[in-house]
């Protein structure tokens, strides 16, 4: 059985389809990669995977570790070992990442009725991550994302990945604000992650960073249709071609629908 | 629709958990307000006679502010007309303990704090915390009284400050809240029952934290009680006060007066967290609380610091100030106000810079669920004389949910063109965002809520002693439950 698998999924917000059937089964310990055009839905569909209410789901099943994770909430999500990297994080001020971090990880532990961990022994596994990913330690002390830099924010989600160790992990676009060395960081830290037990779906628009993380599978969404699957070779022949080709693909595949 | 909202709702919905009733034999005195009241309540008390005669004077003031204006009405707050002819001015319990030891306390009333989570038994303080408890009227019980004595502190019930230093009272007692100040004021001067009163001698510093608890029980009555803090030279404390009420359909008036005088160098902090009974969720009951606090910075490098946690009350009035006179004396204020359900505050501060080089600093943040309206409300006014003052205001505002309300009126008045004045001011919306982030890392919706409230308050729950900025944090995730909507 497949860690996650979704089943004609549609998707809407504010009354617009943006998801429009899309199929996908994800294995535990493989990476694979979504890539496609601005406004296709790649977001829409990282978010409704993490239960994300503002969208309405009208159609479709999606099993995550054998449950009906399109009946969870949000957090019943995440303590099933769902995580999301935010395109966008967000700022929380006045909560300091550390205690947001240990608030988190306590979250998911008492979910899973296990005991909660207190902030020092909390700190040394904290403190290997950090450096993991090359992260300044006074990091921890500022409020959550406030005041951090673009890469910064980048490089706290997959701190908190980290962290969190998820079953699952969907980096949206982690690699948008990187610079060329901080690309390298954090692909390292997400490449220490892969496991037997984890799978990781990454969210693209670059070839560049699947340098760096080669998926096992390369996904590509026009339109809320995945309208391509391959190896990483179908991420190389996309930066070569663009998505023109594969569009046109969708629309007449669309229309024969 | 969404459980982000129904969360929030939960959380509103959340009981008053120190609502209950102690069942215990009470004097109290007939409903109503007139000379006799007034006179059987210094008579209870055996007061001086002065007392009597600034009693008598204010409520004269008092029923002349009453055929007249009445109570001040330019507060953004609503509520049906009081009857003051309704309410007993004096309730205590029968069982008067002596003072000497707490096992001669009414086992009722040791219970109550217990439930309360005030523990009275000396042994079992928090290190370092002197409790003074008052309970409807009078003051029950004041422990670690020895200790501070050694140190020449003294710290007691009002009533007894004025049988043992008379003198000490009849030279602050309406020093810096004169019983003409305001409606309410002047209530209290003629009635108030009873209160704590703190003296720390020059250059002492108090060597333990200060707490008074205040309890309402009976029913129809209401609580008027005055405290008076007195910083000589040199001297600091710290004091707290905490507030509680039994949940009751009809509203109760609780109008308090505090008096702080800081002296040359004496520095007082003074910390409020008050959850008097707000009411239930459609708005019936709670306590109106109307209260006037004021802090004379009369020396030269004084300081007076408020802060206060206002998550109770049906209705909040109230404007902890500051009377900066001595050169280089500084004010503080540190304020959260939660409004819930059908709750109104009105609350702010007033900061008048009257001598050279005072400085003030004020943070206020406002939180308004449910259908609670929250007013912050602020003068900050330089004199003529205070050259070099320098204000910093910061007013802060969330909303979490969409029926509930937010204003901010600060008025500066500058007479001195060296002055320098600061003012930031921000209104913002719990976000969907915010929410759906903290919940992704797993955190159920109304934890988000607090997290995204207690960092909001952060700046101000700094301020409080260590203890009660935990408890503070509790309170006010307690205070929000069923507002995740
Ligand atoms: N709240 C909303 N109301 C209306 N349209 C929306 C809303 N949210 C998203 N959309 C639309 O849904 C479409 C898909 O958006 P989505 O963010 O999923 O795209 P994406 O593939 O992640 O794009 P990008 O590569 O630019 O990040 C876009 O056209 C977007 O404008
Ligand atoms: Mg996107």
């Amino acid at each position: 059985m497949s860690l996650l698998e979704i089943k004609d999924l549609h998707a809407r917000v504010d009354g617009n389809e943006i998801l429009k059937g899309v199929n996908l089964a994800l294995d535990s310990g493989e990476v694979h990669s979504i890539m496609g055009p601005n406004g296709s839905g790649k977001s829409t569909l990282a978010q409704v995977l993490a239960r994300r209410e503002t969208y309405e789901i009208t159609a479709g099943q999606v099993l995550f570790a054998g449950k009906d994770l399109l009946a969870l909430k949000p957090e019943e999500a995440a303590c099933e070992g769902l995580f999301l990297a935010f395109q966008y994080p967000v700022e929380i001020p006045g909560i300091s990442n550390a205690y947001f971090l240990r608030s988190a990880v306590n979250a998911i532990r008492k979910y899973r009725g296990e005991d909660e961990v207190d902030a020092i022994d909390f700190l040394p596994k904290l403190r290997e991550r950090l450096k993991l990913l090359d992260m300044d330690e006074k990091l921890l002390n500022r409020s959550v994302n406030e005041a951090f830099s673009g890469g910064e924010k980048k490089r706290n989600e997959i701190l908190q990945m980290a962290v969190l160790e998820p079953r699952l992990a969907i980096l949206d676009e982690t690699d948008s604000g990187l610079d060329i060395d901080a690309l390298k960081v954090v692909a390292q830290g997400v490449n220490a992650m892969r496991s037997p037990d984890r799978a990781i779906l990454v969210v693209t628009h670059y070839q560049r960073l699947l340098d760096y993380i080669v998926p096992d599978y390369v996904h590509v969404l026009v339109d809320g249709r995945i309208v391509r699957s391959g190896g990483p070779e179908l991420a190389l022949q996309l930066e070569e071609q663009g998505y023109a080709a594969l569009e046109s693909a969708a629309a007449s595949s669309g229309s024969a629908a | 629709m969404s459980s982000n909202t129904d969360a929030i709702r939960e959380l509103a919905q959340q009981d008053y958990k120190w609502g209950f009733v102690t069942p215990i034999d009470e004097d109290r005195a007939p409903k109503g307000l007139n000379e006799e009241i007034i006179r059987l309540i210094s008579a209870k008390k055996s007061e001086p006679d002065f007392m009597l005669e600034w009693r008598l004077q204010a409520y004269r003031h008092w029923e002349t502010l009453a055929k007249s204006d009445g109570e001040p009405k330019w507060a953004n707050i609503h509520y049906p007309p009081i009857d003051y002819q309704a309410i007993s001015y004096y309730s205590a319990p029968k069982k008067r303990p002596t003072l000497k030891s707490l096992d001669e306390l009414d086992p009722e009333i040791l219970r109550t704090y217990e439930k309360l989570g005030i523990p009275l038994a000396e042994q079992k303080l928090l290190a370092g915390v002197a409790v003074d408890a008052v309970f409807d009227s009078v003051s029950v019980a004041t422990t670690f009284q020895e200790k501070l004595a050694e140190a020449g502190v003294i710290f007691c019930s009002f009533s007894e400050a004025i049988q043992t230093h008379p003198d000490l009272v009849r030279k602050y007692l309406g020093s810096v809240v004169p019983y003409t100040d305001n409606f309410f004021a002047t209530l209290n001067s003629a009635v108030f029952s009873d209160g704590s009163f703190v003296y720390v001698p020059k250059g002492v510093r108090c060597p333990l934290e200060l707490s008074t608890y205040f309890r309402i029980n009976a029913a129809e009555t209401g609580q008027f009680e005055r405290t008076l803090i007195i910083a000589d030279q040199g001297a600091y404390v710290s004091y707290l006060e905490g507030c509680t009420a039994p949940i009751r359909d009809q509203n109760q008036l609780h109008a308090a007066v505090v008096e702080l005088i800081a002296l040359d160098d004496a520095q007082i902090k003074y910390s409020t967290v008050q959850n008097w009974y707000p009411g239930d969720k459609n708005g019936k009951g709670g306590i109106y609380n109307f209260v006037t606090k004021r802090g004379a910075c009369r020396g030269r490098n004084s300081k007076i610091s408020w802060t206060q946690v206002e998550t109770g009350s049906a209705i909040t009035w109230k404007y902890p100030s500051c009377i900066l006179q001595g050169e280089h004396s500084v004010g503080e204020f540190y304020s959260v106000a939660l409004t819930n359900h059908y709750q109104q505050a009105d609350t702010g501060t007033k900061m008048l810079h009257i001598g050279r080089n005072t400085r003030s600093t004020i943070v206020s943040k406002g939180i308004s669920a449910g259908h609670g309206q929250n007013t912050y409300r602020g003068q900050v006014a330089i004199m003529k004389g205070a050259t070099g003052a320098r204000n910093y205001t910061q007013c802060d505002s969330l909303l979490i949910g969409d029926q509930c309300g937010a204003h901010t009126f600060p008025y500066i008045e500058v007479k001195n063109s060296t002055a320098r004045m600061e003012h930031e001011a921000s209104t913002s919306k719990i976000g969907e965002d915010q929410l759906f982030y903290l919940r992704q890392r797993g955190l159920k919706a109304e934890d988000a809520v607090s997290m995204i409230v207690n960092g909001f308050c952060k700046r101000v729950f700094r301020e409080l002693p260590m203890e009660f900025a935990v408890e503070a944090q509790k309170l006010l995730s307690v205070s929000l439950e069923g507002s995740v909507g």
